[in-house]
């Protein structure tokens, strides 16, 4: 620990941020093992306990450094990085994971199609080998920041004659290949944060495939297991997203209380705060490994908590509750959940059980994986792709 | 502030496997029903937990204690929850023992902690089980101590009485006192009347009011651990069941509208341990206690009754019969939300705390 503390002050002391370039001073701290201290040594970590990033952020931030605003970034961060980590080759760690790290590379999941949702398995964007590449051809739907992406996580199907499970394979898409195309896709609020995105012949060398063909599920499940992590389990202070802004609107409106709102509020504060104590031990749980399906407590909770606290939001401002910023089709750079105004953060918050896998699949995740009762009489298992009813 | 820990250590873990195997031995359904029939506790069993350290974990050495802390005692509040042993850990180890701790610069509070530790007596905080921010009710007249206090937890098996009133702790012969047993609702926790009419006692040196203040918030803490011990063991039970249980041709537990109620009793352990390990680490450290405790009472105690609810619900016919244990953790549940303040006291408590006034 006194180890980080010298190597943040070796970092601040070479690059001073007052003076040294934001993405110069990124750069120079991914090199310094700093970045994701749990990551290996040479790829923006130093193999340290996952707890001990709150340490060196805290150090940061108090010398002023420049952050990688993680809400521009949060797709990379949270489930292209360690799907990167736990399958990619050295050659595509090296190349990807730094500017990743340091937000000069944004990236996106093209995951979700309009036939294959809550059934990721049942997708039918098509790849197929030619020579060195594999040529995708499909559509992609929901997909959240594709318009700001450099690259995309991609699942696609590159067999059809086996059951669907078998014949998926992850890649690492070009969002620039001109076969690729990104349309805006309005949502509740008015704004387009989310895209269609249209794959013709879209060219991948099979350098960027990630982990071996048919094996893309069992590539799909890291990311989607961080996905739940970094959705519900980020590292935040007493008060830190949802509850925090909504205990400040309580306290600034006294006028507005009723007794009613004031349990609901405290109750809501108090799971709240037990979800953030929850994302703690589950941190320190993992150390250094990488989280199984308990993260999915995480995910569940949070899009509870967050939709039942930005909905008495709204009821407490009243006849400010029944105003709404601005309904035009913006295309936000960031994804935050607890920014605009009130009606926003309860209109967004809707999607925090819909995103990343519904609050029902993650149901049926917990109750099958973790307290391992019996499935659902399954009747798409065994059957090849192709011949499945859609 | 630095971050809390959450986990359970290696240490604690051993503690756990022990007190566990003398619970399966010792304490099984069959017995523990037998024991609630009569409304005694098991005094064998206590002795045998004694013996394992496990009553005086959080007492210091020198007072004739484990020397280890509150985190350690929340992993025995645990196991005792998870099997509802009619033992008067609540009342002894825990609320008079914190207590007494409270006052140890007193000779003969340390003398009964002593006695404590050892495993040769058991003594009990003489106010009601469901006190949380009430004044005690019990006078001091002419140098006796005098008045009724109803509903008190562990006080027919307590030799000791651990008794505020008139501004100081006394120490009290259960036997100058007038202890009659009531029906209650928890069977395996049953409570008594306690009566006192000019009871002779002996004062101890200090505060009676920050004494109970502080046995309050620790017996508040370790009860959120108790709470997660019940649901955790009606979540495993009912998962058990649903798993051997046919109907329509098919396990009862692979319909999904049972299943997406076990992951939301699934979910609610999740964060309630959190919070209940969390209390407990305060208790420890002694950071920002008042917090820790409330929100893992007014959570804990809430989860614990649902997972019992389901519990009850899921096992249907058999879940209603008196021979099946789900009523005694029912029955334990609800007790608990009542005991040591509702969630609804701690969350007003909570406002005050945290500045969200109403
Ligand atoms: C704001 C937002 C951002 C998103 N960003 C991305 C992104 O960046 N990349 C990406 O790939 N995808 C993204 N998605 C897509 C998201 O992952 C899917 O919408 C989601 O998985 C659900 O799929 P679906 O929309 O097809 O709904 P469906 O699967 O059709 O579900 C319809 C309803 O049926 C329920 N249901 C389905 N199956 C079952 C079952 N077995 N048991 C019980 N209930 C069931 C669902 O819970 C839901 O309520 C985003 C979605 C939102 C809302």
């Amino acid at each position: 620990m006194t180890d980080l503390r010298d190597r943040v002050a070796a970092l601040l002391a070479e690059h001073d941020p007052a003076t040294t370039d934001r993405l110069d001073f990124l750069r120079a701290r991914f090199d310094a093992g700093l970045a994701w201290v749990h990551f290996p040594e040479g790829l923006g970590g130093l193999g340290a306990p996952r707890g001990d990033q709150e340490i060196v952020d805290a150090a940061l931030v108090a010398a002023g450094a420049p952050d990688n605003n993680p809400r521009r970034i949060g797709i990379g961060l949270g489930m292209a990085a360690p799907t990167i980590l736990a399958f990619g080759t050295d050659e595509q760690r090296r190349r990807f994971l730094r500017p990743l790290w340091t937000g000069e590379e944004v990236w996106c999941q093209l995951f979700s199609e309009p036939g294959a949702g809550s059934d990721l398995a049942a997708l039918g964007t098509r790849a197929r080998r030619d020579g060195d590449d594999w040529v995708v051809t499909g559509q992609k739907v929901w997909t959240s920041t594709a318009h700001t992406a450099r690259w995309a996580i991609l699942v696609a199907r590159t067999d059809p004659d086996v059951p669907k499970h078998a014949g998926m394979t992850y890649f690492v898409c070009d969002m620039t290949d001109p076969g690729v195309e990104v349309r805006p896709l309005r949502q509740i609020t008015g704004e387009a944060e989310f895209n269609e995105v249209f794959l013709t012949d879209a060219r991948i060398p099979d350098a960027h495939r990630l982990g071996a063909v048919g094996d893309g599920w069992r590539v799909a499940q890291t990311t989607l297991m961080n996905e739940w992590v970094a959705i519900g389990g980020r590292p935040m202070p007493r008060e830190g997203g949802m509850a925090g802004v909504v205990a400040e609107t309580w306290r600034a409106n006294p006028e507005r209380r009723t007794p009613e709102a004031h349990d609901r509020l405290l109750g809501l504060w108090v799971e709240s705060e037990a979800l953030r104590l929850a994302g703690i031990r589950l941190r320190q749980q993992l150390a250094v490994g990488s989280p199984g399906p308990e993260g999915s407590a995480m995910k569940l909770a949070f899009a509870r908590l967050s939709q039942a606290l930005s909905g008495l939001e709204v009821e407490l401002l009243a006849e400010d509750g029944l105003r709404y910023s601005d309904w035009a089709l913006t295309r936000p750079e960031l994804v935050d959940f607890t920014g605009r105004d009130a009606g926003y953060r309860y209109l967004r918050a809707k999607g925090n059980s819909i995103e990343g896998g519904t609050s029902e699949i993650l149901r049926n995740i917990i109750a099958e994986r973790i307290l391992g009762l019996p499935s659902e009489p399954r009747v798409d298992k065994d059957v090849p792709w192709k011949d499945l009813p859609r | 502030m630095s971050e809390p820990n959450l986990r359970y250590s290696d240490v604690e873990d051993g503690l756990r496997a022990s007190v566990r195997d003398l619970l399966a031995d010792r304490a099984d359904a069959a017995t523990v029903l037998a024991h609630a029939e009569s409304a005694e506790h098991d005094p064998g069993l206590w002795r045998a937990l004694a013996e394992l350290g496990a009553t005086s974990l959080h007492v210091p050495e020198e007072l004739g204690g484990q020397g280890a802390g509150y985190r350690e005692t929340a992993v025995v509040a645990e196991e005792l929850g998870a099997s509802v042993a009619p033992v008067p850990f609540l009342g002894s180890a825990v609320l008079a023992t914190a207590a007494l701790l409270h006052v140890s610069q007193d000779d003969d509070a340390r003398a009964a902690l002593a006695r404590l530790g050892s495993g040769e007596i058991t003594a009990t905080l003489v106010v009601p089980l469901s006190t949380w921010d009430s004044t005690p009710s019990v006078q001091l007249v002419d140098g006796g101590l005098v008045g009724t206090v109803r509903s008190v937890a562990d006080a027919r098996a307590a030799d000791l009485l651990v008794v505020p009133a008139g501004g100081a702790l006394h120490l009290v012969q259960a036997s100058a006192a007038t202890v009659t047993p009531v029906v209650s609702l928890d069977v395996t926790r049953p409570v008594a009347d306690v009566e006192f009419t000019g009871s002779t006692s002996v004062a101890l040196v200090g505060s009676a009011e920050d004494a109970v203040r502080a046995a309050l918030l620790a017996g508040a803490g370790i009860l959120a651990s108790e709470q997660v011990g019940i649901a955790q063991w009606c979540l495993d039970t009912t998962v058990a069941y649903l798993k051997q249980r046919y109907q329509f041709g098919r396990p009862v537990g692979s319909f999904q509208a049972l299943k997406h109620r076990l992951a939301d009793v699934w979910q609610q352990l999740v964060l309630a341990r959190a919070a209940a390990r969390n209390a407990a680490d305060a208790l420890a450290t002694g950071n920002d206690v008042e917090v820790a405790v409330s929100v893992a009472q007014s959570l804990c105690a809430a989860v614990a009754v649902h997972a019992a609810h389901e519990c009850v619900q899921l096992h249907g016919g058999i879940g209603m019969t008196w021979e099946h244990p789900a009523h005694l953790y029912l029955k334990r549940a609800k007790a608990d939300e009542i005991a040591l303040g509702t969630p609804g006291r701690h969350r007003a408590s909570l406002a005050h705390l945290v500045d969200l006034p109403g």
